[in-house]
């Protein structure tokens, strides 16, 4: 396969991957023919037009628009042709994950700490099954971080008070690097994992194998409990908030009359930042929870409230 | 010699340190750069020795983040962005323009102190414990995780850019309103084009990442929130901020080392620069354009989709000029007749190692490879092509063009061409298995990496071994001809430049009377056969 051919360089191993490593050898040639021809061209007038040599210097070339605007303009149709190809393969890697299989990551000083839905935690490691796509949740709990496969050619920086969703999919099983990409302090260089991607059984194996835990869902049921946000929006309460049973995925009306599609980033805002995006016809009297959560605590009260609508996570 | 010159006029050290003589003021500037130089390549010489095997051997982690960290400061912001301005810059553009001396020469005096107390500082804040944040003081890491010295790092930064924006006003100043008579626009150097557009740059771009390091001095001094989410701040902001200032920043660091090589290749051509309009405006549309492109840092860190796509339009489209400046430096070549001077040497080995940092830039611009590629040793030895393989060979190239007249001294020309050689060879042995690493997914900042990434890593090492060497060189050649050299004739490369046609070293005022300008520049003798360096 062309991919063998690159020297040094290992084939991705995702379907995106094989776009990205395209366009890396479109680049790679791209530049060999510019850089062959302009060192050709280089040398020869050297050698050629080097003092003493007495080679023909008249007729010389007269500046003119034309060779200008001629290099010019086949510079600039190169430069467009590549920055589309790089864009659209650039939005197929980031485009909006499908609601799939999702895994949460926490990175922080300095670790990856993973959590799957059924509850089974990992620490530096991601299990994940091959032939599937799995959307990733991302959460940073101090500095900015980021997550890096190079094995399949993606990255995204994890930055702090925001959720960044990515989506994965590996061919093959294996295991391959996971790096922390944006300097994060002392332990940059160690904060470094492994992406274990498994035959399908084997991955189901794999997870009842783990120590048994209760699925994030009921965790962040109890924690919905013991923050006392049941008080309010479990509806027998005397303070009237919006209710929670099947929003997760639907749209929000706001007070200010925008609408809101009620996703994980929305949920996560509406704790911490209650009164940034108040739904309509609610007064605004939530208090903020910023501070008083950690973003692991989040992240099961976010599965809880998607599993009232239904959701498997 | 028995006429006094600006060098003769007076030995004291008053007369040195309270200088108005924009001369006088770059030799300060150049012994201060070359302190700094080795200290920045002292710092890279001991990460490349720990980078020699995959595991810590030499240094702690902490110690490594304030190694990088320091070779970025230093390196930056008290070599790069000053070298060819204040130094080749200060002491020929006057010489170049017909004029006695900058337009504010005071002014020039006060920017080297204040570049110095900077310069200082930031020395301070490296010596008293370091600085771990990296060069780009990320936040919210600099502002409320690192336990290092970073406000002062930051300080000595912000107090030295009050430096380059007096300088650049200084030259803007000067360009307009000093030139000789007869000296109008389109028959400047166009080395003077391309400081006049990166004045423009210093003045316009210093002063945000002033307001953006006193942001982050006011986050973490009072705990207000601007960066950090915690207390309801934005860390995408800082890197907005800082890239609207460090990308442009890129451009003065490059564009004054483009306008040293038209100077070269023209010479050692005896050709009149291929394209003169073009390359001149094009230095101003890189200037201008530059301004837009800072977003291609931001392509996986979670800004909008459609901001990346933007900014990787612009970033394609400010490729351009570089592009033409290289295909002309090219034509010049053609039908010329080529000396390999040792500034020669320099001026070829900048255009291999500038088209190489400028094709792999287009690399990082691409928005897909960008995602594998960014934070690795790819953007490592993309960025080291342009600053160190272009810039750094421009500095050393012009130095070399200029030193007869700066010294009144000729080199000795084997020992130059050795070390210019020395220099391609092991640029690219350091450099050229960094994109391979990159490519292979080795982030950048890595103190310890996977065993895997080590034989890259040992040749790396190994040319940055060479490398070193050669930069020492010529400390040795261009000293001793400092002091013994040969005398140098006013004109040894029988070149049209105004600056040649005053001794060499000039004169206190640089002219005994006013020139006159009637042509347009480079008109070279292509008779010229002396080797007066073969000293």
């Amino acid at each position: 396969m062309w991919r063998q051919w690159i020297p040094f360089w290992q084939p991705g191993l995702s379907p995106h991957s094989g776009d990205v490593d395209l366009l890396f050898a479109g680049l790679l040639i791209a530049s060999a023919l510019v850089l062959a021809l302009l060192f050709f061209l280089v040398a020869l007038f050297c050698a050629r037009y080097r003092a003493g040599n007495p080679a023909d210097r008249s007729h010389r070339v007269k500046k003119s628009w034309h060779w200008e605007v001629s290099w010019t303009s086949a510079s600039f149709v190169c430069f467009l042709g590549l920055f589309v190809w790089g864009a659209s393969v650039y939005f197929q890697i980031y485009r909006t994950p499908a609601d799939e299989h999702d895994i949460f990551v926490v990175a922080k000083q300095w670790m990856w700490k993973t959590q799957h839905p059924g509850g089974q935690s990992e620490i530096d490691a991601l299990h994940i099954p091959v032939g599937r796509p799995v959307r990733l949740v991302m959460a940073s709990q101090d500095v900015i971080h980021s997550f890096f496969i190079p094995a399949l050619r993606l990255k995204h920086d994890v930055v702090p008070g925001r959720y960044q969703a990515l989506e994965i999919e590996v061919d093959k099983p294996g295991h391959y690097h996971l790096f922390c990409a944006e300097y994060c302090g002392t332990d940059h260089s160690r904060m470094i994992g492994e992406i274990v991607a498994m035959e399908p059984a084997d991955f189901s194996r794999w997870l009842t194998e783990q120590a048994p835990s209760s699925p994030l869902a009921s965790e962040g049921g109890q924690l919905f409990r013991e923050l006392g946000c049941s008080g309010c929006h479990g509806g027998r309460g005397a303070i009237r908030a919006p209710p929670l049973d099947g929003l997760y995925g639907k749209p929000v009306p706001l007070s200010d009359g925008s609408t809101v599609i009620a996703d994980d980033r929305y949920i996560r805002d509406s704790i911490l930042m209650p009164r940034s995006q108040v739904v309509a016809s609610y007064e605004p009297l939530m208090p903020s929870f910023e501070g008083k959560v950690s973003e692991e605590q989040l992240l099961r009260l976010v599965a809880y409230i998607k599993s009232l609508a239904g959701h498997s996570s | 010699m028995s006429e006094t010159n600006y060098l003769t006029t007076d030995y004291t050290l008053r007369s040195w340190f309270l200088t108005t003589d924009h001369k006088r003021i770059a030799i300060l500037y150049f012994a201060s750069l070359i302190f700094f130089f080795f200290i920045g390549g002292a710092a890279a010489t001991a990460m490349r020795i720990e980078l020699a095997t995959p595991q810590a051997d030499l240094v702690s982690s902490d110690a490594y983040n304030r190694l990088f960290t320091m070779h970025g400061i230093i390196m930056v912001w008290f070599f790069l962005i000053p070298s060819i301005p204040n130094t080749l810059g200060n002491f020929i553009v006057p010489l170049m323009i017909g004029a006695r001396d900058l337009a504010f020469p005071r002014l020039n005096l006060m920017s080297w102190y204040i570049f110095m107390l900077g310069g200082s500082t930031t020395l301070f804040a490296i010596f008293a414990g370091g600085i771990d944040t990296g060069w780009t003081f990320y936040t919210p890491f600099s502002t409320l995780y690192s336990n290092s010295y970073v406000i002062v790092a930051a300080a000595g930064v912000f107090i030295a850019g009050f430096s380059s924006i007096l300088t650049g006003l200084n030259f803007i100043v000067t360009i307009h309103r000093l030139r000789a008579p007869g000296l109008t626009w389109y028959r400047l150097p166009l080395f003077l084009w391309s400081l006049y557009a990166t004045s423009v740059i210093l003045v316009l771009a210093t002063p945000v990442l002033a307001i953006t390091l006193l942001l982050m001095a006011t986050e973490r001094f009072f705990g207000v929130g601007i960066f950090d989410p915690r207390i309801g701040g934005d860390p995408l902001l800082f890197q907005h901020l800082f890239w609207f200032y460090s990308h442009p920043a890129v451009y003065i660091m490059i564009l004054p080392g483009m306008g040293v090589i038209n100077e070269l290749v023209s010479c050692f051509s005896r050709k009149q620069v291929f394209g003169y309009k073009f390359v001149a405006w094009c230095s101003l549309a890189i200037a201008a354009v530059g301004f837009l492109v800072w977003g291609h840092h931001m392509f996986v860190s979670g800004q909008s989709l459609v901001a990346s796509l933007v900014f990787s339009f612009m970033s394609f489209i400010v490729a351009v000029p570089s592009a033409i400046k290289v295909f002309n430096w090219t034509a010049t070549l053609h039908k010329g007749s080529i000396h390999f001077d040792a500034p020669m040497l320099y001026a070829l080995a900048f255009i291999g190692l500038f088209t190489i940092g400028g094709l792999t830039g287009l690399f990082l611009a691409c928005l897909a490879f960008d995602v594998h590629a960014t934070d690795t040793y790819f953007v490592v030895a993309h960025f080291h092509y342009i600053m160190v393989g272009g810039m750094v060979t421009a500095y050393f190239g012009g130095l070399h063009y200029w030193w007869p007249k700066i010294t009144g001294r000729l080199y000795s020309e084997y020992w130059a061409r050795t070390a210019a050689v020395l220099i391609f060879f092991g640029f690219n042995l350091t450099f050229f298995p960094q994109f391979i690493l990159g490519a292979e997914g080795m982030p950048r900042r890595y103190h310890v990496y996977p065993p895997e990434f080590q034989v890259w890593n040992v040749l790396s090492s190994g040319g940055a071994a060479i490398l070193a060497v050669a930069y020492l060189m010529p400390l040795f050649y261009l000293g001793y001809s400092a002091f013994f050299g040969k005398r140098a004739p006013a004109n040894p490369w029988d070149a049209p430049g105004l600056e040649w046609q005053t001794s060499s070293p000039p004169p206190e005022f640089n002219f005994t009377t006013q020139p006159l300008v009637t042509r347009a520049p480079y008109q070279y003798n292509e008779a010229f056969e002396a080797k007066p360096q073969n000293a």
